[in-house]
């Protein structure tokens, strides 16, 4: 049996794509079958910033339809062994998702693998519900900002009440949080929420803590998961998070601002 | 030039924001949870004074204002309900 884990924010851009790419590739680098779900029907993106957008032929509407099978529609990944790519349809909306449609393709994928990672569009509607129905743990995303905590709040309260565990009264989805885009220069300056307020405000566990990197960009450019980056900050953050999520006990990292030598000073470099 | 921004931003700092951030959360959010488990009573509240006003005092149910201002440890809830004049049409209504 899999592990369904929704990634979700309620509020958009604060990158649930991103952390979804990143995590699934990273826990298929750990040798964990994963298979990562684009929920973003309409507005698909995961395919982009996994790299395979040239490769899809059919979605996961077309599954719930019956138009193609579900075999059909996985993109195997080719830089990570155990790792596939369910896209959201581009054409459809919606309401093309059924929890019927959705429940049966989460029991197929269970058959064969470790993971299953739910990429919620952002929002409370349709799409989001039906991301996190199945769940039985949730990354949520945060920014270090209002309007992102509090959504993130409103999303854990709609865990706790809307997802299948919380209607068959089982034991809760288990939360974690992921707070991204962290500027601990601009923390220190107090132009922006601290990690320790962002905790006692939602109060979840902490799975990680991803800085703002520049290296983001780069690699959603490129079409390859950011924790493929070696060098990147951020990779490198991502990395441990998956390790503290498979169990391992690994201290955060770039909680402070990195010392900066005059030269970068003078050029206005930026974490990598 | 932006080293001489640097060195001279230091001299006077802004007052930091982040901590306003956080107060304005933890009220917002104290609210928010409120109704997460129990619906909102303010309509319905509302709805109830105005109809015991309007038991014994004829009304204009537009012309009632209600304001709320969520605070940390208190908010305040003001309804106000425009009473019309002796000269008004209807008047005063016998009780039962």
């Amino acid at each position: 049996m899999a592990e369904v884990i929704v990634v979700t924010s309620g509020k958009g851009g604060v990158g649930k794509t991103t952390s979804s790419a990143a995590f699934a590739t990273g826990l298929a680098q750990r040798g964990k079958r994963t298979v990562v779900i684009d929920f973003d029907v309409g507005l698909r993106n995961l395919d982009l910033i996994m790299g395979v957008e040239r490769r899809v032929v059919f979605d996961i509407v077309n599954v719930i339809s019956g138009e193609a099978r579900l075999n059909q529609a996985l993109i195997r990944d080719k830089r990570v062994d155990c790792l596939q790519i369910l896209p959201a349809s581009q054409t459809r909306d919606k309401d093309a998702l059924t929890k019927e449609g959705v429940g049966k393709i989460i029991e197929e994928l269970s058959k064969d693998n470790d993971y299953i990672l739910c990429d919620s569009p952002a929002g409370i509607e349709k799409g989001a519900l039906m991301a996190l129905y199945f769940a039985d743990q949730a990354i949520v995303v945060t920014n270090p900002e209002v309007s992102s905590v509090r959504d993130s709040d409103r999303i854990l309260g709609v865990l706790q009440s809307k997802s299948r565990r919380a209607e068959e009264k089982r034991d809760p989805v288990k939360e974690h949080l992921l707070v991204t885009r962290y500027d601990p220069a601009r923390v220190e300056k107090g132009e922006m929420l601290k990690l320790d307020d962002i905790r006692e405000i939602l109060a979840i566990p902490l799975l990680g803590v991803i800085p703002e990197s520049e290296s983001v960009l780069k690699a959603s450019n490129t079409g390859n998961p950011v924790i493929m980056d070696q060098e990147s900050v951020a990779g490198q953050a991502y990395k441990d998070a998956v390790s503290r999520f498979l169990g391992e006990k690994v201290e955060h990292r770039f909680l402070e601002p990195a010392k900066k030598g005059i030269f970068s000073r003078l050029f206005g470099g930026r974490a990598a | 030039m932006s080293w001489l921004a640097d060195i001279f931003r230091s001299r006077k700092p802004e007052p930091a924001t982040a901590s306003q951030a956080k107060e304005r959360l933890q009220i917002v959010l104290a609210h928010e949870r409120i109704g997460r488990t129990r619906e909102d009573f303010l309509p319905k509240l509302q709805q109830e004074i105005v109809a015991v006003v309007a038991r014994y005092v004829s009304i204009d149910p537009g012309r009632v204002n209600v304001s709320l201002d969520r605070g940390g440890d208190m908010s305040t809830l003001a309804i106000e309900i425009d009473l019309p004049g002796p000269g008004a049409q209807g008047g005063r209504r016998a009780s039962a």
